[in-house]
């Protein structure tokens, strides 16, 4: 176990507690920008994913996790960033341009949405956000002359520095990969500071936040326009990765895989947004081998133990039938959220700290070091 | 001119007047201690003070300011700090990071800077840090730093709430109820550092309080409520052999 001697102030404030942290992430680093030349392009491609998760997973999480408002409508603000970058492209603006234009035209609209959102709570906050995401999907499937419709948009692969970068390349995997670098950092930096101490008060006592000096209302506006602009930012990258958009991309189930990323995650550190991206890109690779390989296991398993073959069959044709039903990818979400909210709250990252300490600990670790407890019931009063 | 004055101050929920035209004032570097039965409308007086409510009618002076019509968040700005009678803490932070919220009304950085993390902003953050050092210095809680609220006891919360609104740098304290909850000899040391807060660090106190030994203790002067409306105000022996209050307290 490593006991830390603090001697500076500093030593709070850094990011790097110790040097086992600079190693640590030093490699993770290294390994991913050589990941490219190593890794199978089909690899690669899924990181690209993940990044782009991950990315508007910390924008969520800093919304939801620190300032603790629901929200179910992050679709749409990817929506709104990928939208902005396919329409900008048709007039030759430079991709740095329409980058920074599709944030911040998303953060603009965040902040629009949250200045209704500081009258409501919890699930109706929920409620609002749901609305408002189909309000977006609707404009985007009636606005022709901008959207395209239903027809949706193609987008073009990216011109930077002169160069065409697709969206297979190694620059496009490192221009992500930069994307939600500096997206992490920011975050970082905004909970070590005032801002974020303040979102994380408004998440646990409005009203002590208040009598603290908190501007709430002006801080939850704050926090709905960062994390959308940063949900716009990885909306650009999305809309290039995928080359063609339209309405039905951006549906109320996406909304709900970003809510999946970091609920299964862990909603308190970046680390949470990233393994539940990881989780998340993970899902569809696991439901197409359940479709093309589990009933022919199964069959198999069945025929080892004295199955005939029209048996065996029958089982073959039963298990396909589950694996390939219809809705079978919102079922297997909906049992995930469920079993995570009841036995794992803190998410994966959780579930790490708590191997880790384990470790550290050896042999003298408590079950209850992580248990939560509410002893007293927080006054309702003064809401 | 006093240091702060409440003036015919009226809270009514419907027929209800939980706060019926009180009116007070505090001196500067005094400790004013407010007393009642339950329901007697103290705690609606520091919800009005850090409005939390919006009077129904009367106004608030602090150093010769209206405040009346001030933003709840705001009143911390102008150097009135307070805790809640049922601990309201940020739970699942930290003790430090729950102190350094105290400090936000001192913080002058930008959004941008934030992001960046520029020297200005960790500048500020190591002030900060010194500060909220004295505070925990100055109460004792040099073991809970880095510690989760939610897993403290309630003994060592009340006193983190109290550090809370003292890293703020309030001019005057309101205090509701400080020593609710705690044992003799926690409610001992709160009113040892009720009365050092009066005297090394010059601030003025106003507190709610049910421990008469602790409101002779510390107190300047008293002030006795029932039924929204003031029954007596003096010294704390003074208001304890007033009729009224005695006959408020044992139903004569």
């Amino acid at each position: 176990m490593r006991f830390m001697f603090k001697t500076d102030y500093e030593d709070d404030i850094t990011l790097f507690p110790h040097s086992g942290y600079i190693v640590t992430y030093g490699v993770l680093l290294a390994f991913l920008l050589i990941a490219p030349f190593v890794l199978s392009s089909y690899i690669v491609s899924q990181l690209v994913f993940v990044f782009i998760y991950a990315t508007v997973g910390v924008g969520l999480m800093i919304l939801t996790g620190f300032t603790g408002q629901a929200s179910l409508g992050h679709a749409a603000f990817l929506a709104i960033g990928a939208y902005s970058a396919a329409y900008l492209q048709q007039f030759n603006v430079p991709f740095p341009v329409y980058f920074l234009v599709g944030g911040l035209l998303t953060g603009v609209v965040g902040a629009m949405v949250g200045f209704p959102a500081l009258r409501l709570q919890g699930i109706y906050l929920v409620i609002a956000t749901i609305s408002f995401a189909f309000i977006v999907e609707e404009i985007l499937a009636r606005w022709e002359s901008v959207t395209h419709g239903n027809e949706g948009m193609r987008v073009k692969a990216l011109q930077l520095l002169g160069t065409t970068v697709s969206r297979d390349s190694p620059s496009f995997y490192y221009l992500c990969l930069a994307v939600l670098f500096l997206t992490i950092i920011g975050t970082l930096n905004l909970l070590r500071s005032p801002t974020g101490r303040a979102f994380v008060a408004i998440r646990d006592s409005e009203t002590a936040a208040r009598s603290m000096g908190v501007n709430v209302s002006l801080y939850k506006v704050k926090s709905f326009a960062i994390s959308a602009a940063i949900t716009g930012f990885a909306g650009v990258l999305f809309a290039h990765k995928l080359s063609f958009i339209s309405p039905e991309m951006f549906t109320l189930q996406l909304s709900i895989e970003f809510i999946i990323v970091i609920l299964i995650g862990g909603a308190f550190s970046p680390h949470g947004a990233v393994l539940g991206a990881i989780f998340i890109v993970m899902i569809d690779p696991f439901l197409t081998y359940l479709k093309d390989d589990l009933p022919v296991i199964i069959a198999g398993i069945a025929a080892t133990f004295g199955a005939d073959s029209i048996t065996a069959g029958k089982i073959h044709g039963n298990v396909a039938a589950i694996a390939s039903a219809n809705g079978l990818k919102g079922a297997i979400y909906g049992v995930i959220i469920v079993l995570f909210v009841l036995f794992e709250p803190l998410g994966l990252y959780g579930r790490w700290l708590k191997i880790k300490l384990f470790f550290q600990l050896f042999p003298l670790y408590k079950r209850a070091t992580f248990k939560r407890q509410k002893i007293y019931v927080k006054s309702e009063r003064n809401r | 001119m006093s240091y702060f004055r409440a003036e015919n101050l009226s809270l009514h929920f419907g027929g209800l007047k939980a706060v019926d035209s009180v009116s007070f004032a505090v001196e500067k570097g005094e400790i004013l201690s407010i007393i009642g039965p339950n329901g007697a409308g103290k705690s609606s007086i520091f919800n009005l003070i850090s409005r939390i409510y919006p009077p129904t009618s009367g106004k608030i002076f602090f150093e010769d300011q209206d405040i009346t019509e001030q933003p709840a968040y705001e009143i911390a700005g102008l150097g009135i700090a307070r805790t809640f009678q049922n601990i309201e803490l940020f739970e699942n932070a930290t003790m430090l990071s729950n102190l350094l919220v105290g400090r936000h009304r001192h913080s002058s950085t930008q959004l941008w800077q934030e992001l960046l993390f520029l020297p200005s902003v960790r500048a500020g953050e190591k002030l900060h840090r010194r500060r909220v050092e004295q505070v925990i210095e100055f109460l004792d809680l040099e073991a809970y730093r880095d510690k989760l609220i939610s897993g403290l006891p309630y003994g060592v919360r009340k006193v983190i709430e109290l550090a809370r609104a003292l890293c703020s740098e309030p001019k005057l304290i309101l205090l509701d109820e400080p020593s609710s909850g705690l044992n003799v000899e926690e409610t001992g040391d709160m009113s040892f550092w009720i009365r050092d807060m009066k005297t090394e660090l010059g601030i003025t106190v106003l507190m709610v309080e049910h421990d008469m030994t602790l409101v002779n203790r510390v107190s300047d002067r008293v002030i006795a409520l029932n039924y929204g409306r003031v029954l007596a105000m003096g010294s704390p022996s003074e208001v304890q052999r007033h009729p009224d209050v005695v006959a408020a307290y044992l139903g004569a």
